[in-house]
C-alpha cells in the first residue's frame, strides 16, 4: 500500500518566536461541536454549515447575569437583534427572560413575530421611520430618542394618537476610548443631553422612563463603561433634583468584546478581551458609588449581543483546493466565503483542522469561494497540508454573520442548532435559486432573449 | 539549477539538516527530505515525480506543483541555486 502524501516542507531552526504567553503554535485538530461529529454533520447536511449551540448561548447569558448581579442586584438583559435575529437564537434569549431590543421596522416585526409585546421591547437606533415610531407608541414601546427631529415626530404622533410614548434619552460621552461614538443620541459634555430632557419634559407629552447610552463597539476597556455609568447617573440625579423626575431604568447599551482578535490586535483576544466580571466590576463601582442609585435602585439594562453569541456560532467548511502562491505561502479555497463569514474582515478568525494531521506547517491564506479579491477568511496563519475535502471549522462566528452576510454569488448555506440535548436541528434552510428571483420582475420587452 | 549544497548537508532520518557551511540547521517533513535526498543522488524532476508516485499516493499535477513550490524554499533557504 502507497504512503499517504504530505507536501513538502522544510524551515529553518530558530531560538524564540515564542510570545510571551507561550501559546503553542500547534494546531489542535476539533472533530466535533457540542459532541456532535463534524464529518457526520456535513454527511447528512452538506457544507459549508453554519452551526449554533443552544448550551454555550445560554450558558453565558446565565453567566452574564450572574455575574452582573454580584455587583448590582437589579439587572436586566435585552437581547439585540441586530447581533443574530434567526428566529431560534432570539427566542433562546428570551426564554431566558431577554427583553427585545430593535433598531427598525424590521426587527421590531420580528420581535413581534416571536410574541414579544410591545412594553417589552426596547426601540434604538437612528432611523426610526414614522410607522414604525406609531406602532412602537400604540403597543407601549420604549422608545429611546436618538435625536431632536425623532423627539419632534413623537411628540406630534402622541397628539394625534392621544397617548403618551414611553421614552429614554440616547447620551454619547467621553469615556475615555478612541473612537469616542458622538453619533448616537446627544452629548453629555457640552450640555446637550440635558437640554434635551429639559425640552422633552416640558413638552409634557411623553413619560422620560430612562436613560441609554451605546458607547462602542468591542471595547477592550472595561473601564469605559464605570465613566458611562457615571455620566448616566450624574445627569439622573440632575434631572430628580431640577425637575423631581425619576428614572425607572439606565441602559448601558452593549459592546462587549468577544473573545474573537481583531486584526490590528497582537494579543490574542481570549487574553486581551476583558471578562464579564471586568465589565460588571466597571458598571457596578459606579452604580454603587451612585447616591442616585443607594436612593432609587434604577434598573440596569445591558444590551450587549457579541458577546453572548459569538463563541456560540461556528462554520463548517471544506476544501475545494490548494495552491501554491508566489509568496512561498501556501493558499487554501474554501467553500465558504466573506459572504458567509463576514466578520472575516474584522477578526482573525481561528480555523481549527477537524481531524489530526502529520509533518510541520506552513504559512496557509484561507480564501473563500467568491471570484473577489476581498474574499479572504483568515491571512496566512501556520497550518499543516490540507486536500480537497478536508474539513475545517472556522470560529468564533455567531455574532453579526447572520444578520450582516451577504447575498453574493453563491447561496447561503444552511443553518444548524445543537440543542441543550445533543440534537441537531436545522434552523435555516439553504437558499435556492427561487429565494433569490423571488422578488424581482423583468420588463416584457427583456423576458425574449 | 545546482544542487552541489544538497551534497553536504547532513541529513538524518528524523528530518534534521545541518549545513556544515553556515552552520545553519532545518527540520524537514518526510517528502521535503525524501526529495532532498534524490536531488542530492543527481535525479531530476521527472525521475523524482516517479519515485513520488510509486511511494505515494500522489498524482503527478499536485506534485509538480508542490515540487516547484519546494524549489522556490529551497532557493529562499539559499540551500539551491538557480
Amino acid at each position: 500500500m502507497k504512503k499517504t502524501y504530505i507536501a513538502p516542507n522544510i524551515e529553518r531552526n530558530s531560538a524564540g518566536n515564542t510570545n510571551k504567553y507561550g501559546a503553542k503554535s500547534v494546531v489542535r485538530h476539533q472533530d466535533n461541536i457540542e459532541g456532535v461529529c463534524i464529518s457526520d454533520l456535513v454527511k447528512d447536511y452538506g457544507s459549508p454549515l453554519i452551526v449554533l449551540s443552544e448550551t454555550q448561548m445560554r450558558k453565558r447569558y446565565r453567566r452574564l447575569l450572574d455575574v452582573m448581579q454580584r455587583h448590582y442586584p437589579k439587572v436586566e438583559i435585552a437581547w439585540s437583534y441586530k447581533t443574530n435575529y434567526l428566529g431560534a437564537v432570539c427566542s433562546i434569549f428570551h426564554q431566558e427572560g431577554a427583553r427585545a431590543e430593535v433598531v427598525s421596522r424590521m426587527e421590531y416585526e420580528m420581535a413581534r413575530r416571536l410574541g414579544i409585546e410591545g412594553k417589552d421591547i426596547i426601540f434604538n437606533g437612528p432611523g426610526k421611520s414614522p410607522e414604525a415610531l406609531r406602532i412602537a407608541i400604540e403597543e407601549s414601546a420604549l422608545i429611546h430618542i436618538d435625536h431632536l427631529d425623532e423627539l419632534y415626530l413623537i411628540e406630534k404622533l402622541a397628539k394625534e394618537l392621544d397617548m403618551v410614548p414611553q421614552v429614554a434619552i440616547r447620551v454619547n460621552m467621553d469615556t475615555g476610548i478612541a473612537p469616542q461614538w458622538s453619533r448616537f443620541g446627544f452629548n453629555y459634555e457640552n450640555g446637550e443631553a440635558y437640554r434635551t430632557v429639559q425640552r422633552l419634559l416640558s413638552g409634557k407629552a411623553m413619560k422620560l422612563r430612562g436613560l441609554h447610552t451605546h458607547i462602542g463597539t468591542f471595547i477592550l476597556d472595561a473601564n469605559a463603561y464605570y465613566w458611562a455609568a457615571k455620566a448616566l447617573l450624574d445627569l439622573a440625579l440632575k434631572i430628580e433634583q431640577e425637575h423631581d423626575v425619576l428614572l425607572d431604568y439606565i441602559d448601558m447599551g452593549g459592546g462587549f468584546a468577544s473573545q474573537n482578535t481583531l486584526h490590528y490586535q497582537y494579543t490574542a483576544g481570549e487574553f486581551a478581551s476583558p471578562s464579564f466580571d471586568q465589565y460588571a466590576a466597571a458598571i457596578g463601582n459606579a452604580f454603587n458609588e451612585s447616591s442616585y442609585v443607594s436612593k432609587n435602585l434604577p434598573t440596569l439594562i445591558l444590551e450587549t449581543g457579541r458577546a453572548l453569541v459569538d463563541e456560540a456560532g461556528s462554520i463548517i467548511s471544506s476544501v475545494l483546493g490548494k495552491k501554491n502562491l508566489p509568496t512561498g505561502e501556501r493558499a487554501i479555497i474554501l467553500d465558504a466565503g466573506v459572504n458567509t463569514a463576514i466578520t472575516a474582515w474584522w477578526y482573525k478568525l481561528k480555523v481549527t483542522p477537524t481531524r489530526s494531521f502529520p509533518g510541520a506547517y506552513q504559512n496557509t491564506i484561507f480564501y473563500g469561494p467568491l471570484c473577489m479579491n476581498i474574499d479572504v477568511i483568515r491571512p496566512a496563519v501556520p497550518f499543516p497540508d490540507l486536500h480537497f475535502g478536508d474539513i475545517v471549522l472556522i470560529s468564533p462566528t455567531g455574532a453579526y454573520n447572520n444578520t450582516q452576510w451577504m447575498q453574493f454569488i453563491e447561496y447561503r448555506p444552511k443553518i444548524l442548532m445543537i440543542t441543550e440535548t445533543g440534537q441537531v436541528e436545522l434552523i435555516r434552510e439553504s437558499e435556492t435559486l427561487a429565494d433569490i428571483i423571488g422578488r424581482e420582475r423583468i420588463p416584457e420587452h427583456l423576458r425574449k432573449i | 539549477m545546482d544542487y552541489r549544497k544538497l551534497t553536504n548537508l547532513a541529513m538524518n532520518d528524523n528530518g534534521f539538516i545541518f549545513d556544515p557551511a553556515s552552520g545553519y540547521s532545518y527540520t524537514s517533513n518526510e517528502t521535503g527530505l525524501y526529495i532532498m535526498k534524490l536531488l542530492a543522488q543527481g535525479l531530476n524532476r521527472d525521475a523524482i515525480c516517479q519515485e513520488f508516485m510509486a511511494e505515494y499516493e500522489v498524482n503527478e499535477d499536485n506534485f509538480n506543483s508542490d515540487f516547484e513550490h519546494y524549489m522556490l524554499m529551497l532557493e529562499a533557504l539559499a540551500l539551491v541555486e538557480f
